[in-house]
């Protein structure tokens, strides 16, 4: 990284430490969102975006993460923290395992396989014989971690913090893992895959590694989102959350890492706008937004920006010295 | 200082001892002298949108009020927000309504799920959660929750409703149920079972069904094969729609309850066919649109009047309008008692001081009745019957 860059995201971690003290408790809690959904992007994107591999069901595996954590909140009595892990590994395992088999199956095959994921894990939710567990259609509510140490900030506050942490180190481990050797034998699946195997790269198994690691993602996200909600229920992943996801990413910007906050913000801020100016049809509106970044920025937020830095210090570059 | 203790005790005895500081008005985040801001949530997209009518028929409720100047000279500001049936969505729309907005209290937020979702928020931040529109039992928990009340007959007062019904009509009935197997499906039946009480040996089958079963023709014949000659039908209306016309079929033809949720013509009783649905019983607290018994009633006249003026989009056969526009006339009730009185906790009290209130559209004999112990403002129904074109009302009111 330049020094320019570090200084850049050293400025943007400060701005985001500094924000819940200027916005309001609801505003945090909106951003809170964000920063959930911008971890869940990040694992999709790894997939989707750097792999190849489309997905439809990344709800499915945000539900199970969400579950792991509520479950072991309500019945064993766990401490809200040690719930992210589990659900990490939890969600890796079943990634990976999904995987495995998805791995027969090529583009648009796959992204079906994954659909059917998304849409019959509801359904197993409600499942009465894992409802001791599960609490069936009425999910499970949890209560919401308060700050330790006696720090002088609420709860909203609080969970803000917990979960920028949480995504900064989401965000270093994927970017260790992206720019390594892993990473690129990710990217030479995606662009030549026959090559890529003749260069002596096990396919088959960075292929499901890459489904497990971008499940875990989406699973810690998964967690972190139901503590901050503190409620799950079967209602509350539907396909749309899939859906919205890939919307995240490909607004956000294809195989890129800062482009999973860009799509965060969108995926959280604009349904609400949408919202605002048409009671009526707000999801058409939001589908104008949708077709309005798609034209002016095809390569996502995040290639557009990319490209806005790249004209404006060509610029200053050019300008003749005085 | 002693000067200032002396001014406030005397400032404090004044206030205590003049009866115009009791009619002082007295406000909350979201009211003043001018304004009354009313939070909702409503899903007008997603798998439930086909509610969403009734929040657009309370938006109209509202402007209808403001046109003839308001409650108690004040101005209703109503902000209803989609949450397309999410809870997520519901709890981020609460928090808006609440911090954001901040409006005085929610209203007639939709769904079991989304209301599960925002119940400790609302009661937590002390925000009247009022008049939820779900049939949970949940929302009559006063001593538990006393943020939030729900408005329609439970599932569990339903229940009852019948088993007073069989027991009363039929006391040596062999009765055989139904039920979706979750907590709306299981709420009925608790409420059959208490309603039976020692006679709950009446009961000689009970089958369920999941959600996601095709069908429920292996429970039908089930029942029919227990010898039951009476059948308490708590399904949905897909599934309700295939118990008729299965249990017609077989040659059953049991005495058949169908619960309120399912008791409507065109999703229901039209697929599974007018005649092989004749005799149904089911239960009806408010008067149907369709109803030829209510053409002239005058309150029927001036809800088609308040639609064609205030809402005239909305469907006149869809009994949700019906609906919106009884709530929204106790919401307006509980308002006028609270007089200049607009605190959260005034706002509670009123909602839970409802005397023999009767919203226009109710049926005749159904009263809302509210203490600070009973959360459960509509307690009684009318039993109805198919008579192969319409509900037919009969017998007395049951209930509370």
């Amino acid at each position: 990284m330049s020094r320019r860059q570090v200084l850049l995201i050293a400025i943007v971690l400060l701005a985001a430490c500094a924000l819940p003290f200027v916005v309001s408790s609801y505003r945090t809690f909106q951003l809170t969102m964000a920063l959930v959904y911008s971890i869940a992007l990040l694992g999709l994107n790894m997939l989707t975006g750097y792999n190849g591999q489309i997905s439809l069901g990344h709800g499915a595996f945000y539900a199970i993460g969400a579950y792991a954590a509520a479950i072991l909140m309500e019945h064993f009595g766990w401490p809200y923290w040690a719930t992210i892990p589990v659900a990490a590994a939890v969600c890796l395992v079943a990634g990976f395992l999904f995987g495995l088999p998805a791995l027969r199956l090529e583009g648009l095959y796959l992204a079906l396989a994954t659909f059917a994921l998304a849409v019959s894990l509801p359904a197993l939710l409600k499942y009465h014989h894992l409802e001791p567990w599960t609490g069936g259609v009425q999910g499970i509510v949890i209560l919401k971690p308060d700050p330790p140490f006696g720090l002088p900030i609420d709860a909203d506050q609080w969970l803000y913090y917990f979960t920028l942490a949480v995504a900064v180190l989401m965000f270093v481990l994927a970017w260790n893992l992206l720019r390594g050797r892993m990473g690129r034998a990710m990217v030479a699946i995606r662009d030549q895959h026959i090559a890529a195997e003749a260069m002596g790269i096990h396919t088959a198994m960075v292929k499901s590694m890459t489904f497990g690691i971008s499940a875990m993602y989406t699973g810690v996200a998964g967690a972190l989102g139901a503590i901050a909600i503190q409620f799950v229920a079967p209602d509350s992943f539907n396909i749309f959350v899939s859906i919205m996801f890939l919307v995240g990413i490909v607004i956000g910007g294809l195989a890129s890492i800062s482009g999973a906050v860009y799509g965060a913000l969108f995926i959280q801020f604009v349904p609400n706008i949408a919202d605002a100016i048409s009671k009526a049809a707000p999801w058409a509106i939001f589908g104008i937004f949708l077709l309005g970044f798609v034209y002016l920025m095809p390569t996502g937020v995040a290639g557009a920006v990319r490209m806005a830095v790249a004209r404006l210090t060509r610029k200053a570059h050019n300008q003749p010295k005085s | 200082m002693k000067l200032k203790y002396a001014s406030i005790a005397a400032l404090l005895a004044a206030a205590l001892a003049s009866p115009v500081a009791i009619a002082q008005k007295k406000y909350d985040p979201g009211a003043n002298d001018k304004v009354i801001k009313i939070g909702n949530i409503n899903p007008y997209s997603g798998p439930a949108s086909a509610y969403g009518t009734i929040g657009k028929t309370i938006a109209a409720y509202w402007k209808m009020v403001n046109d003839h100047g308001g409650v108690n000279g004040r101005k209703i500001e109503f902000i209803s927000y989609d949450d397309g049936y999410s809870p997520p969505k519901t709890v981020e729309m609460a928090r808006r309504l609440v911090e954001q907005d901040q409006v005085l209290l929610i209203f007639q937020s939709l769904g079991t799920p989304p209301n599960s979702a925002i119940h400790k928020y609302m009661n937590v931040k002390k925000v009247p959660h009022l008049f939820v529109a779900t049939g949970a039992t949940k929302w009559n928990d006063a001593k538990g929750f006393p943020w939030t009340m729900g408005w329609q007959p439970n599932y569990q007062t339903e229940g009852r409703i019948y088993a007073e019904h069989i027991l009363k009509n039929n006391p040596k009935a062999k009765i055989g149920v139904l039920y979706q197997n979750d907590d709306y499906g299981k709420d009925y039946l608790k409420g059959f079972k208490d309603g039976l009480a020692d006679k709950v040996g009446l009961v000689v089958k009970e089958v369920s069904y999941e959600v996601t079963d095709p069908t429920v023709d292996s429970q039908i014949v089930q029942l029919q094969a227990s010898g039951a000659d009476t059948f308490f039908n708590i399904t949905t209306p897909k599934f309700a729609a295939q118990a008729i016309r299965k249990a017609y079929d077989t040659g059953w033809k049991p005495i058949h309850y169908v619960n309120n949720v399912s008791a409507q013509i065109g999703s229901v009783l039209k697929p599974a066919g007018f005649e092989k649905s004749i005799g149904l019983i089911s239960t009806q607290y408010l008067k149907d649109p369709d109803d030829e018994q209510f053409k002239d009633d005058s309150t029927m006249k001036e809800w088609r009047a308040f639609m064609a003026k205030y809402y005239p989009e909305g469907n006149l056969h869809d009994a949700s309008n019906v609906y919106g526009y009884a709530v929204a006339q106790t919401m307006h009730q509980v308002l006028k008692q609270a007089g200049d009185n607009l605190t959260r906790a005034n706002i509670m009290k009123q909602a839970a001081s409802l005397k023999d209130f009767r919203p226009d559209v109710m049926l005749p004999g159904i009263r809302i009745n509210t203490s600070a112990t009973d959360f459960a403002p509509i307690e009684s129904e009318q039993l109805i019957r198919f008579d192969g074109e319409r509900w037919q009302r009969f017998g007395p009111i049951i209930g509370k």
